[in-house]
């Protein structure tokens, strides 16, 4: 192996922690604003102890993890038992490669990058059934199966709502897409693909076991699911994996449906050559954030769904929806409809 | 050593061992586990080669849906890893059998087109724009095999279905959730007031 090589390698290795630690960093606080989102709704105030306006609250919860022992239950795989946390956490970080967090800002410019995230994002689930299984407890293989069976139901109609968005962009690759939707806030794909913008982010909310989609949890009936018999750092991943995946569902919606980090006042004509119609990494966190903000609403109003409603609601209302509109976005954009990148 | 050797050797390394070990081991649960691993690391091979479709669309398909519903089965049954055992020694010829062909195969074309890296097949570049060229000739080249493809898979779909279904038990008690949600509360609850030992009656009190 050259020196060439060695120095690409480590370049890129650096680059991989730019990424890693702020979405660490931001799934620590992601947490934080959870409790304090959802306290508010609920006339509560949230964490206010461990620093300024308990600011410092997820590193007190971080160190308490850590500092925890790793119970292995009696009889479980112990092999599979420890996998399982690194199998759901390696997919969750090993998507964000290829997002684009602005035209320039990319680790790994593919061609393929929307099939990618698929592909990444379908494999979180073996973490969920790994654990489930290896816990030898019949909670956390209840919890595993429901969850399993869910991710699968509605990652086919997050494909189908994925294939819309490739249809009317006519590019594969996750920065084609953004580049797609230029010319303003009525350009972006969430107009004329509005019932996938819908059924994608109802299915991303879905995918990542959140509520009111978290039967895979259900306290009152199952405990806590696929991660019941987990403590300490080995849940602290499988914590760290489902946030991560929670803004990565929130930062593909920005890209597929909001224009990605393309300005909203691109073409109104006061504001042009101003900051705001400037394109730009800002308006890309901007976006994803709102999107976050949106799983934290949803926890703090809906109930949770009955299992079987949840099956239905994927299988006979969401999948018919986006077979119908993979015609309806085929035909949008042969009528001119839908402009790829005015 | 280049670092594309060094990566193609790890990965099918791995791929020959997993695959070794999905036949051997006890665990049926293993097994799976290690078959998944083994698509895996044939779709890094094919990432190697370029083809960047196939690959993810191997882990996307085989790892990402088929696998998993695999494993899901293989988990709820309870094994007898003594049976399974039994049949490795009555299967063992035909497998043999099966691999001494694969092998001849594989030997026929690197005899008759040479050990050197074959040419990118026409309209490929380098650059690798894999899935717009393959969608290309799968819908103008190709199409009739690819339609006929897709209406068997398509036959297999209902056959499946028509063979396990086998209608509706009366018996079955379901819900009907669109009855369910336009439900009200004059349908359920009667509010009936009550003289009795309070002054108040009941609406009042409440």
């Amino acid at each position: 192996m050259d020196m060439q090589t060695l120095q690409t390698l480590l370049w890129t290795l650096a680059k991989i922690f730019i990424i890693i630690i702020p979405i660490t960093l931001t799934v620590a606080y992601y947490t934080y604003a959870e409790r304090k989102v959802i306290g508010y709704m609920q006339s509560r105030i949230g964490p206010n102890r461990v620093g300024p306006w308990g600011l410092l609250q997820p590193f007190a919860d971080v160190f308490k993890l850590l500092f925890k022992e790793i119970i292995l239950p009696a009889n479980a795989n112990k092999f599979l038992f420890y996998l399982a946390p690194v199998l759901t956490l390696g997919p969750a970080l090993a998507a964000w490669a290829v997002v684009p967090f602005s035209d320039w800002l990319i680790l790994a410019d593919i061609n393929a990058s929307l099939l990618y995230v698929l592909a990444l994002t379908s494999m979180g689930v073996y973490g969920i059934i790994v654990a489930g299984w290896a816990s030898n407890s019949k909670y956390a293989f209840l919890g595993a199966l429901r969850s399993a069976a869910q991710i699968i139901s509605y990652e086919i109609a997050m494909g189908f709502a994925l294939v819309c968005v490739l249809i009317a962009a006519g590019d594969i690759s996750l920065k084609g897409i953004v580049e797609a939707q230029q010319g303003g806030v009525f350009d972006w794909f969430w107009l004329p693909l509005l019932p996938m913008f819908m059924v994608y982010f109802i299915s991303g909310v879905a995918e990542t076991n959140r509520a009111p989609f978290d039967v895979a949890e259900g306290e009152s009936e199952i405990v806590a699911g696929f991660h019941v018999e987990y403590a300490g750092a080995a849940f602290a991943v499988f914590f760290l994996a489902e946030y991560a995946n929670m803004i990565l569902i929130s930062a593909l919606t920005a890209l597929l449906f909001a224009g990605g980090w393309l300005s909203p006042f691109e073409n109104v004509p006061v504001l042009g050559g101003t900051l705001l119609a400037t394109h730009g990494i800002g308006w890309f966190l901007a976006k994803t954030v709102f999107f976050m903000f949106f799983f934290l609403w949803f926890r703090a109003t809906f109930p949770r769904y009955r299992y079987d409603q949840i099956m239905r609601l994927g299988w006979k209302v969401l999948i018919p929806i986006t077979i119908v509109w993979v015609v309806v976005a085929a035909v949008l954009v042969l009528t001119g409809a839908i402009v790829r990148g005015s | 050593m280049t670092a594309i050797e060094l990566v193609f050797y790890l990965f099918s390394t791995v791929l020959t061992l997993s695959a070794l070990a999905v036949i051997t081991v006890r665990n049926a649960v293993y097994a799976a586990l290690f078959l998944v691993l083994a698509f895996f690391s044939s779709a890094a091979i094919w990432m190697l080669l370029e083809v960047e479709f196939l690959a993810i669309t191997l882990v996307l398909v085989y790892v990402g849906a088929v696998m998993v519903l695999f494993l899901f089965v293989v988990m709820m049954l309870d094994m007898n890893s003594e049976r399974v055992r039994e049949g490795f020694a009555r299967y063992l010829p035909v497998g043999i059998l099966v691999a001494l062909i694969m092998a001849g195969e594989l030997m026929f074309v690197i005899w008759t087109k040479g050990a050197e890296k074959l040419p990118l097949p026409p309209g490929q570049s380098d650059a690798g724009a894999n899935t717009a060229l393959l969608g290309e000739r799968l819908y103008t080249a190709y199409l009739y095999p690819f339609e006929i493809a897709a209406v068997i898979l398509l036959v297999g779909i209902v056959a499946a279905i028509a063979l396990t279904h086998t209608g509706r038990n009366p018996n079955t008690r379901y819900q009907d959730p669109s009855r369910q949600v336009s439900t009200r509360r004059e349908d359920r609850v009667r509010i009936v007031s009550m003289p009795g030992a309070g002054s108040k009656s009941a609406e009042e009190r409440s």
